[in-house]
């Protein structure tokens, strides 16, 4: 099925799922949504010097996210994965920080959070993902690695050998491509040759799946069936959520200089949030007090991570030299001496 | 697995054995595999095969296909991958066949191996030990003899180490993969084959420090990897007209030994650094600068570099041309001394 063509119904079900799955579901998109709300007003006052928008994307993310398991499995995101960070458990400001530019990976402890550093070489963490699982793989453990990346990153050479790796190597770890149509200005059919990037799967000899990107409960469904093909020695899978970017790539963009706002009109009607809040009190999962609480609860959780990022102090101008190495050299040393007469005033 | 962390074939007292550079690698690598559990042999054609040029020979058989194994051809996810194992706790020796295929991996070493240690503040250390065969001299194809080590001692991040002979190889190959840093380990591949009494010794000298080959008095030659042979042999020929030359071994690319470099040329008052690569923005200009900035008031002399010219890698019949010669290695000395 040419993605395209998988734009999804009007309304999605979340009669297969769990009450307390979907509430779980609906709470860290609704916060992620609202997170996403203040980023944006950060940007505009000059608080963050750029943000990347998650809007439209969080069924994709929190669906998938939630799907693993934060004490034995491993995340390497790329630079657009705020909602998969939050629902996998991520210390927000921490994540929050790199959009401040307070440090380029984010401050959060990436080995404590199972999530690796925000990493804007598109397609650079993915093989990572995939040596992440085979050490799992060699040591006998059960973890399984999830890579994001995006439909401008499947263009990589990278995404490309990791996927070879991971066949070769019936390696853990699931690539997982939230195809959001747009790479900054190129639309997918001058960007992924044959039309799918799930399809590329079968070339690698692993599964593909491609899942309605705006469907909540459809992508950890899928995903948690990855999850645990991977996990009992099924090897890897290529999962393709086709969504869309509604808002620009970031908020230095102008997508009036290429692209039709209809379509951005035509998925945001589809809103990942709207659907999943339909479906259930179709399925008797949730009531209206249920949103109105989980609403302000999500509102009041945005505010007070915006209010942490936003006061979160500078880093001190010697951290520069902190981190390079391990070990440092005598070179090193002697230029942090030079910083802190010449530049630490 | 204590025994197995024990450093049993080198808790022995040094002793001499006759081996070759690759050799001698292969018996760090040994070393390595025995003591520490999370050491990972990888790349392409190290198992089976035992590398091309035989370094990783029979470390397959001996450690099993899981500490030892081929990769497919992809230098990129070769290095890719030793980042996510690193994350997972092992301690990764990629290969990477020869020098002029790491460029297709240089993102992986330079924007995610080198930085990520600083990208996490300090959370993802990436103790690797990228091997790889190094600089020119065996009239190898197009890309089989390259000297990139002013690219990854630019890098920061990175350290970078050429040994010059099978004693060097071992100790600093165990130097460098105990090191929690990464570390690009380039091995001069016109020295595999020189075989020569070798004193296996764990290493004593910090990383970072350079060694004096042959003290002398009249001019310091500065080299690494294979060019260090090459100065020996030129201070012999010269020590028959009576120059008597210091051959310094610089060994780290990075971190360079300024102290050991400056004290050297201090007392020999004048300085030739020799290397493969080509001239400019190459590592001499670095020696140079460090020699100007720490011995300007005793040197007798303008630093001389003998490198290779600004032109591609050449084909077989004109390497011999294109790398620093004897003749012109002593020329320089000559330039140097009739300053």
């Amino acid at each position: 099925m040419p993605p395209q063509e998988s734009t999804g119904q009007g309304a999605i079900t979340v009669e297969h799922l769990t009450p307390e799955l979907t509430r779980g579901l609906y709470r860290d998109m609704r916060t992620a949504r609202d997170l996403d709300t203040e980023a944006i007003a950060l940007q505009r006052q000059g608080v963050f010097p750029a943000y990347v928008s998650v809007r439209g994307q969080e069924a994709a993310q929190v669906g998938s996210a939630s799907a693993l398991d934060p004490t034995r499995d491993f995340v390497f995101p790329t630079y657009r994965e705020m909602a998969a960070a939050l629902a996998y458990g991520v210390e927000m400001v921490g994540y929050m920080a790199t959009h401040r530019a307070l440090w380029h990976g984010g401050l959060y402890d990436v080995m404590e959070s199972r999530f690796g550093a925000i990493n804007a070489v598109v397609g650079g963490p993915v093989p990572h993902a995939v040596g992440w699982a085979l050490g799992e793989r060699l040591r006998g453990d059960d973890g399984v690695a999830m890579a994001y990346f995006g439909d401008g990153a499947s263009s990589e050479g990278d995404v490309h050998e990791a996927m070879n790796f991971a066949g070769v190597f019936t390696a853990p770890v699931i690539f997982f491509c939230q195809n959001n149509q747009w790479a900054l200005s190129v639309p997918n059919e001058r960007q992924v040759a044959g039309g799918s990037i799930a399809a590329r799967a079968e070339g690698y000899g692993m599964t593909g799946v491609l899942v309605d990107g705006n469907d909540a409960g459809a992508v950890h469904t899928v995903t948690a069936e990855a999850v645990e093909r991977a996990r009992n020695g099924g090897g890897p899978t290529v999962i393709e959520a086709l969504t869309y970017r509604v808002e620009p790539h970031s908020t230095s963009d102008d997508p009036g200089r290429y692209r039709d706002e209809s379509d951005a009109d035509r998925w945001r009607r589809r809103d990942p949030i709207d659907l999943l809040r339909a479906a259930m009190l179709e399925a008797g999962h949730a009531d209206e007090e249920f949103f109105a609480d989980v609403d302000a609860e999500a509102a009041r959780r945005a505010e007070e991570i915006r209010d942490g990022v936003a006061a979160a102090p500078e880093p001190d101008g010697s951290e520069l030299f902190t981190h390079v190495f391990r070990e440092t050299t005598d070179e090193l040393t002697r230029q942090h001496r030079t910083w802190q007469e010449e530049v630490e005033l | 697995m204590t025994e197995l962390i024990e450093r049993a074939d080198t808790a022995v007292e040094p002793r001499t054995v006759e081996l070759s550079m690759q050799q001698a690698i292969n018996r760090a690598l040994r070393v390595l595999l025995s003591e520490d559990p999370n050491v990972l042999v990888f790349g392409e054609d190290v198992g089976a095969l035992g590398g091309v040029f035989r370094v990783t020979d029979g470390l397959q058989k001996e450690f099993g296909d899981q500490r030892v194994f081929d990769t497919p051809l992809a230098e990129s996810a070769i290095m890719g991958m030793a980042v996510g194992l690193a994350m997972n706790g092992w301690r990764p020796v990629p290969e990477l066949q020869f020098d002029g295929f790491a460029y297709p991996a240089v993102d992986q070493i330079v924007n995610q191996v080198a930085r990520m240690n600083y990208r996490t503040r300090g959370a993802a250390p990436m103790p690797i030990t990228l091997r790889l065969p190094s600089f020119g001299g065996i009239q190898a194809p197009e890309h089989h003899g390259e000297s990139l080590e002013a690219l990854f001692a630019h890098t920061p991040g990175l350290k970078v180490v050429a040994p010059s002979d099978p004693g060097e190889a071992y100790s600093l190959l165990l130097q460098s993969v105990r090191s929690d840093d990464p570390v690009v380990f380039m091995e001069p591949k016109a020295r595999y084959w020189d075989r020569r009494p070798v004193q296996l010794s764990e290493p004593t000298d910090p990383i970072g420090t350079s060694r004096i080959v042959r003290p002398g008095r009249h001019a310091t030659l500065v080299a690494w990897g294979a060019m260090v042979h090459k100065c020996v042999q030129v201070a012999e020929l010269a020590a028959e007209d009576g120059v008597d030359l210091e051959v310094l071994d610089l060994r780290w690319l990075k971190p360079i030994d300024t102290a050991g470099l400056a004290a050297s040329v201090s007392r020999t008052k004048r300085a030739v650094v020799v290397h493969e690569a080509p001239l400019t923005a190459g590592l001499g200009a670095e020696v140079a600068t460090l020699v100007t900035e720490n011995c300007f008031r005793e040197l007798a002399a303008p630093v001389q570099r003998v490198t290779g010219f600004d032109v591609p890698y050449p084909a077989g019949p004109l390497e011999p041309q294109y790398l620093p010669t004897i003749d012109r290695v002593l020329l320089a000395v000559q330039r140097t001394l009739e300053y």
